[in-house]
């Protein structure tokens, strides 16, 4: 009976097919591989496609406003305390907490997206450590939400039941969660980082500069380093993700007012060999390429794989401050720069809770500076016992367990 | 051969439209960097071919890869002494999660396809677990030489294949290709005359198990260790295996066949981003290949009926 036979295995194979193709979009959200805060994006962009440079119509993620208020923050000194960037603002505008007032010992509750990729994993291990350096605190409890929002949804509800002091959210999606998060606010005091929520009712909102000004300082050295009429090659994960999309559309802006051709934007899906087979291919096709764009770091050696394994030299290239790119920045002597979306803000959510629950004032918009790795600091971020995916950034060399619990070795 | 050929007039097209595309293709060093990213899929497929003749599936190959890179860089750690315990122990554990795999099946009668579908759950969650979402340590140069390094311009990744591919074409001529397909085409009158059905199928999936494990070392050589390095090559394999003209519910089908729907599937791919299609299109070029490829196969079936003397009652 074949035909019956081959019917089963179509449909069987087809049900599969499907499961997988969900299952690979929940737990390996693109959004996270990188994470970035997204600006409410919902304004059309004003921002002009230059089709002749090569980088196609600009993303209708873009907001010009946004744009530019990131720009300018890179040049803004922060304040606060110089050697705890995590504790810096810039240019904050304090508000007062005196109503959350409140006598300790706290409970302190926390909606995480995921602990799904790399960024995050360093990032809730400086987190905990955080927590940990607080005897006010007595109690600390995290929900993962594993990438889902329904998850969230359903644990920001569950956390409101468990007397907790102040709730700290890092949100999966920003439209979706909003709602959640607009319900808890009229019980606890809320603190959001990461990702925003498209309402002001948290006390704080807490993020790096962002993904404008990752994007651009990238093409900016590019446009500097790359001689005039260069060939750059992009490279992004997924389009349609605005916390990539920033980065990529603040790119396409600086490309377009530079003398820089840019022969191709690839989407690598973050995965390494796919990325090293695109930059082989152009490499093929146009006998060199002068100049690689990255939307996150993660694949940045797989890209400076594919000129040593072809017998060039590697051109200039962004990474992000991860341990392997770093190391082989190091190692080979690139021209490279490594703009960054620090781990270390995952410290401040809790300093910022534990100041409102003893009324301090905080920023309403806390927003961190969002340092760039050069080849002048980069010995200062090179940390040779770290593993290879450790996030530089993570301002937890000071916290108990450091090395061992971010996987380092003590040299 | 004769059933390797249809594929092998796909391939060609395929080969010189990207050639035109491509110039570069035409010369050594061009087509061995093509097979050189080809080999881990036609390793793969090869592997999923002899479960799928033998009328079972495995889906748990993916996963398996990701798992072996993962460990292998765990376990090595940048540690270049290591490499060769750590490749031995990476080919056991291939064979041993066939051997389960396939003794699931055979044994306690669960369909093969809910096996290694569950295969697959357990090993990216234990994954998962076992990294908390972002894999340690680092492959030694040692290990990375395979899928990375070569012998001037012959990548590593030629010769393994090749020997890899020679080793299937053996066994398939040998008795056990016999009795495997045999075992695929009716399992009753295999079982009947004499074959022992379960230790075919056995070794088929620990020989799909084996496949993942070399392509493993030949992902995580070429491109480092990453958690993603086998997302969705379950389906990249049984694609080329049914770009072959192999049938899914066993019994039919060359392994020259499943390898050459390897390579031509990855020529697909090849010359899809040449023209730049988009990444994303990888997945809807594989669904619709599975789909036409079986409806294929049903249609051409009652066509030839084939009526030999004495068994008009035997005929389903």
């Amino acid at each position: 009976m074949p035909r019956p036979k081959a019917a089963v295995a179509v449909l069987t194979v087809l049900t599969v097919l499907g499961a997988l193709v969900a299952a690979g979009c929940t737990t390996d959200k693109p959004t996270a591989t990188t994470s970035s805060a997204a600006p409410a994006a919902s304004d059309q962009a004003s921002g002009t496609g230059d089709q002749a440079s090569g980088t196609g119509a600009q993303s209708k993620f873009f907001v010009q406003a946004d744009f530019d208020a990131q720009l300018a923050m890179r040049s803004q000194t922060p304040e606060g305390p110089a050697n705890k960037p995590w504790e810096q603002a810039i240019a904050p505008k304090m508000i007062d907490t005196a109503r959350y007032k409140k006598d300790g010992p706290y409970h302190l509750c926390f909606s995480n997206a995921a602990v799904n990729n790399p960024w995050r994993q360093v990032g809730w291990k400086t987190m905990q450590a955080e927590v940990g350096l607080h005897e006010e605190i007595e109690k600390f409890t995290a929900l993962d939400a594993e990438g889902k929002d329904d998850k969230q949804i359903s644990d920001i509800a569950e956390l409101q039941a468990k007397g907790c002091d102040a709730l700290i959210v890092s949100p999966n999606t920003t439209a979706t969660l909003t709602p959640a998060v607009k319900a808890a606010c009229g019980k606890v005091p809320v603190i959001v980082f990461d990702r925003g929520v498209e309402t002001d009712c948290p006390v704080t909102f807490i993020k790096p500069i962002g993904g404008y000004a990752f994007g651009a300082d990238a093409a900016e050295f590019l446009a500097e380093k790359v001689p005039a009429g260069g060939k750059v090659l992009a490279l992004r994960i997924l389009p349609g993700v605005d916390v990539l999309e920033t980065r990529w559309s603040a790119a396409k802006v600086v490309f377009d007012r530079s003398r820089l051709q840019v022969v191709g934007v690839e989407f690598t899906d973050g995965d390494a060999a796919k990325t090293k087979s695109i930059v082989s291919d152009y490499l093929q096709r146009h006998g060199t390429i002068d100049g690689v764009w990255m939307d996150a770091g993660a694949t940045a050696v797989a890209a400076i794989e594919a000129f040593e394994d072809a017998g060039l030299p590697v051109p200039p290239i962004n990474g992000e401050d991860q341990q392997d790119f770093l190391q082989k920045w190091k190692d080979t002597g690139l021209t490279a720069v490594a703009p960054t979306y620090p781990t270390y803000q995952w410290r401040t959510p809790v300093i910022a809770a534990l100041k409102i629950l003893k009324g301090e004032e905080v920023p309403e918009m806390w927003n961190l500076p969002q340092p760039k790795v050069t080849s002048e600091n980069l010995p200062a971020y090179l940390k040779p016992n770290m593993p290879p995916l450790h996030y530089a950034l993570c301002g937890c060399e000071d916290l108990p367990g450091f090395p061992e619990n971010w996987g380092g070795k003590r040299s | 051969m004769k059933r390797a050929l249809p594929i092998l007039a796909v391939l060609v097209v395929l080969l010189a439209a990207i050639a035109i595309a491509n110039p570069f293709f035409l010369e050594p060093a061009g087509f061995l960097a093509f097979l050189k990213r080809a080999a881990p899929l036609v390793i793969l497929a090869a592997g999923q071919y002899f479960v799928v003749v033998s009328g079972e599936f495995d889906l748990s190959v993916g996963s398996l890869v990701t798992a072996e890179v993962v460990i292998a860089a765990r376990l090595i750690d940048g540690d270049e002494s290591a490499t060769w315990p750590v490749l031995a122990l990476l080919i056991v554990a291939g064979l041993l999660v066939g051997l389960v795999n396939g003794v699931l099946t055979t044994k306690l009668r669960v369909p093969s396809f809910i096996v290694t579908l569950g295969m697959l759950l357990v090993l990216s969650g234990a994954v998962f677990l076992w990294t908390g979402g972002a894999p340690r340590g680092a492959l030694s140069e040692g290990f990375r030489t395979f899928g990375r390094g070569g012998l001037g311009t012959l990548p590593w990744s030629v010769p393994i294949l090749l020997v890899a591919g020679a080793a299937a074409i053996w066994l398939m001529r040998a008795d056990f290709g016999r009795t495997l397909k045999a075992t695929g085409d009716n399992e009753r009158a295999a079982a009947l005359s004499g074959v022992r059905v379960d230790r075919v199928k056995i070794f088929a999936f620990m020989l799909s198990g084996l496949s993942a494990a070399v392509a493993a070392i030949l992902l995580g050589g070429f491109a480092g260790v990453s958690a993603q390095v086998g997302q969705g090559l379950e389906f990249s394999a049984i694609t080329a295996v049914v770009l072959g003209g192999v049938v899914l519910g066993g019994g039919r089908g060359s392994v020259l066949a499943a390898m050459a729907g390897a390579v031509t599937l990855e020529a697909l791919f090849t010359l899809l981003n040449l023209y730049g299609v988009s990444g994303a299109l990888e997945s809807t070029v594989q669904g619709v290949i599975i789909i036409a490829a079986v409806a294929a196969g049903a249609i051409r079936l009652p066509r030839k009926p084939t009526p030999r003397r004495g068994d008009a009652h035997a005929a389903s």
